[in-house]
């Protein structure tokens, strides 16, 4: 089969750049610790409420200094963000949270807080915050007829 | 591939290099068989499932873009869902989502493929009862699927996530339509084995070799949506199961969800690969590179956890085996972009054309059929490197689920794929009515008024998701909107593109309406396709054309790949009974 040779060229360039798309990714993963969400454990909706340690969502300190903050996402409220939920610029925040209906999806704009809440398992990510302000964190998935107002603010300072 | 309709037909025949789309003859022509000098042996019979076909995906066209008038306005703070009988926001955006990326592709795909396969073989479809069957189903499937979202019984997006949980008639009517596909594709196979039984050793026709591929493609992607409507969806909304689990569930939603993405683009590869170039003067550069880059689709289905990179419940193990093959597609939209673009050079040269890039302005951007599918394929550029940021793994989390992504797709689906369709009806309507477009000028305004609505709105929505703009969100009612101050510019252009977009869209009906009252018999029915310049020996490279092999490969690459996600997902977590918030 015949292939025109600019067609070849042009061919050769396009795996080049592919592939180091691919390296730069890599190194992204390696190099700067960008994590997906991987799996955590595995839990019944109707539960929640009575499983540790969702019964009691909120902010808590850990030992090393870091938050975990227990979040538990319902049609249409994110549970464990109130207004105590402050925390020092630059500390390091582990979330965990689960859905006791739909999906939904947390979104912290300006951080890297962006991942899927599915009932049945726990969603845990984290994220360093290291300016201080007023912070939302908001559903990105569609949840039924009042989606759009499941937000929620903390601040840091 | 036979150029029958080049012979002269007296006075009034067209010379084969002007516009070919819809040359003007007189009414002289065969009354009975109007199409048998482009496809011999087709008759009004063969045609007319291919009409109902295409009626309705301009229907879902139709519906689809006075939903999208309404999300436009939604962000210039206008509510016309208080003026009309919808219930929410998101009742529309279901509307908008099934009617355009289901209806209105699935229908359009089904009819145009069937006739590139009739075109490529010269030989109607070996059946005709299938084709029948399958335009009825879809419509049945459009009218129960219609009846369960109009009611606000199934206003559950048109991704459909468990718990969302719509009435039976939604799954059902979803059923139907992706059957219709599967018969359109029996029939091809038959029409396949047929022309093969008669003509032993020869390549399969170009033309028919990539509609079939496209269609075996969404087959065997289509089995995902299958198994989740029928084995757990639609039981569960009737009741007869008790649990589903949505994390399962999402994850065989994906695995058709991106292929999808090839059965909508790969009816508008054939028109470009093949149509496009014949359009302009010039050839198809490569046989078999072209079957190749169709053959790449078909294997490449297994990559749908690109969409899942931030589901908890998928292991880090299957996100990275998709990420990468996720990355070879790209490369044979690259190779189209070249074969495309060398197509459409020649036919510039052709016409006198000069220069690197001076010749483009040589080409016939008169014809809206052309100037269409040439803005589409220029949007189909931005929309590709776009999604080549969607799927950079770790920068998928900058914008997964955000504006960012509905600003991709419009450029992708509703640009290369819409606008392509739109530019498609211009020479379609005249070749399956033989009545002559009513204005073209008026064609050539509305797909460029399509293209520069589409690059607004576009825009604006990707400004708004780097600023974390949600998406599937009723902004402007959204209670945190103050917080972000930047998210006012992505909004009035998200609206004002629309708009324009929407007026485009009405031109277009008005045009295609109008046509429709027009005498027919004035133009000759001819489906304009290129020929090849490199071509294929018979004898060589004949491996190349074994379709069923080739779906074999693509099936048993499926479901290795997916069985690893799914060896994950086991044993099955049915948590969730389904509710209706909405
Ligand atoms: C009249 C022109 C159009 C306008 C004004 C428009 C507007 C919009 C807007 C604003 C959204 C985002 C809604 C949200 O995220 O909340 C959207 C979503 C969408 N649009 Fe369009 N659109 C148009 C045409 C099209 C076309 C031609 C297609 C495809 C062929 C299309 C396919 C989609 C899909 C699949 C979604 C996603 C729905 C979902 O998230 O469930 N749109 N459209
Ligand atoms: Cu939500
Ligand atoms: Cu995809």
């Amino acid at each position: 089969m015949h292939i025109d040779k600019y067609e070849k060229f042009f061919m050769r360039v396009s795996a080049v750049f592919l592939g180091l798309a691919i390296v730069a990714l890599v190194l992204s993963v390696v190099g700067h610790k960008a994590a997906l969400p991987e799996p955590a454990e595995r839990i019944d909706p109707e539960l929640v409420r009575s499983t540790a340690p969702f019964d009691e969502p909120g902010l808590y300190e850990l030992d090393n200094g870091d938050y975990e903050a227990v979040l538990v996402a319902s049609a249409w409220l994110w549970d464990g963000i109130d207004e105590d939920f402050v925390i020092p610029a630059g500390s390091t925040v582990h979330f965990k949270v689960t859905s006791v209906d739909y999906i939904h999806g947390m979104l912290i704009p300006e951080t890297n807080i962006n991942a899927m809440v599915i009932p049945g398992q726990v969603t845990e990510v984290e994220a360093t915050f290291h300016d201080p302000g007023t912070y939302t964190l908001l559903c990105h998935e569609y949840c039924g007829a009042m989606h759009h107002t499941m937000g929620a603010q903390f601040t840091v300072e | 591939m036979t150029q029958t309709l080049e012979t002269p037909t007296g006075d009034e025949a067209i010379s084969a290099d002007s516009d070919t789309a819809n040359p003007v003859v007189g009414a002289s022509g065969s009354r009975r068989l109007p199409w048998a000098e482009d496809i011999p042996n087709v008759s009004a019979l063969d045609m007319r499932p291919i009409k109902w076909q295409f009626t309705l995906s301009l229907v879902g066209l139709a519906l689809g873009a006075l939903m999208g008038i309404m999300q436009a306005m939604e962000r210039l703070n206008v509510n016309l869902y208080d003026k009309t009988p919808l219930s929410t926001y998101y009742q529309g955006l279901t509307i908008h989502g099934v009617a355009l990326a289901l209806v209105f592709t699935f229908c359009f795909a089904n009819a145009f493929l069937s006739l590139t396969v009739m075109k490529g073989f010269q030989r109607p479809l070996a059946n005709r009862g299938i084709s029948d069957l399958s335009a009825m189903l879809a419509w049945a499937g459009v009218i129960f699927a219609s009846y369960a979202m109009l009611t606000n019984q199934a206003s559950v997006l048109f991704t459909f996530y468990a718990p969302l949980k719509a009435i039976p008639a939604f799954y059902f009517g979803a059923a139907l339509l992706v059957i219709s596909t599967w018969l359109v594709l029996l029939n091809m196979l038959l029409t396949y084995f047929a022309w093969k039984r008669d003509n032993p050793g020869q390549h399969v026709p170009l033309l028919a070799f990539i509609s079939i591929i496209s269609y075996m493609m969404w087959f065997i992607a289509s089995l995902g949506i299958a198994v989740e409507v029928l084995g757990f969806l639609l039981p569960w909304s009737m009741g007869l199961i008790d649990k589903v689990d949505p994390q399962f569930t999402r994850t065989l939603f994906w695995f058709t969800g991106h292929p999808i993405v090839y059965f909508w683009l790969m009816p508008i590869y054939v028109s470009w690969y093949m149509m496009l170039p014949k359009m302009v003067g010039g050839r198809v550069l490569s046989d078999g590179l072209t079957r190749m880059v169709f053959i790449a689709f078909l294997l490449l289905i297994p990559v749908g956890v690109h969409h899942q990179f931030t589901d908890p419940g998928i292991p880090f193990s299957s996100k990275t085996i998709q990420w990468l093959l996720t990355f070879c597609i790209f490369y044979p939209s690259i190779i189209t972009l070249f074969s495309v673009v060398s197509g459409l050079e020649e036919g510039a040269k052709s016409r006198g054309g000069k220069g690197r890039l001076a010749w483009m302005l040589k080409l016939p951007w008169g014809d809206p059929a052309v100037a269409g599918q040439l803005l589409a394929g220029l949007g189909f550029m931005l929309g590709g490197m776009s999604g080549l940021v969607n799927a950079s793994y770790t920068i998928n989390l900058v914008v997964h689920n955000t504006a960012f992504i509905p600003g991709h797709f419009h450029l992708t689906v509703g640009t290369a794929v819409a606008l392509s369709i739109m530019a498609i009806s211009y020479w379609l309507v005249p070749y399956l009515t033989g009545k002559e477009i009513w204005s073209r000028k008026l064609g050539v305004v509305q797909v460029f008024m399509w293209f520069f609505g589409v690059l607004i709105f576009s825009r604006g929505q990707m400004h708004g998701g780097l600023h974390g703009m949600p998406r599937r969100t009723m902004i402007n009612d959204a209670t945190y909107l103050d917080q972000f101050g930047s998210w006012d510019l992505a909004n009035i252009m998200t609206g004002i593109g629309g708009t324009i977009m929407f007026l485009s869209a009405v031109l277009f009906f008005i045009n295609i309406i109008v046509t429709l009252t027009r005498d027919p018999d004035r133009v000759q029915r001819f489906i304009p396709v290129a020929q090849v310049r490199s071509k294929l020996e018979n004898g060589s490279w004949m491996w190349l054309d074994d379709i069923p092999r080739w779906s074999a490969i693509a099936f048993v690459f499926s479901v290795i790949i997916y069985g690893e996600v799914f060896y994950h997902l086991l044993p099955l977590n049915a948590v969730s009974k389904g509710l209706r918030l909405w």
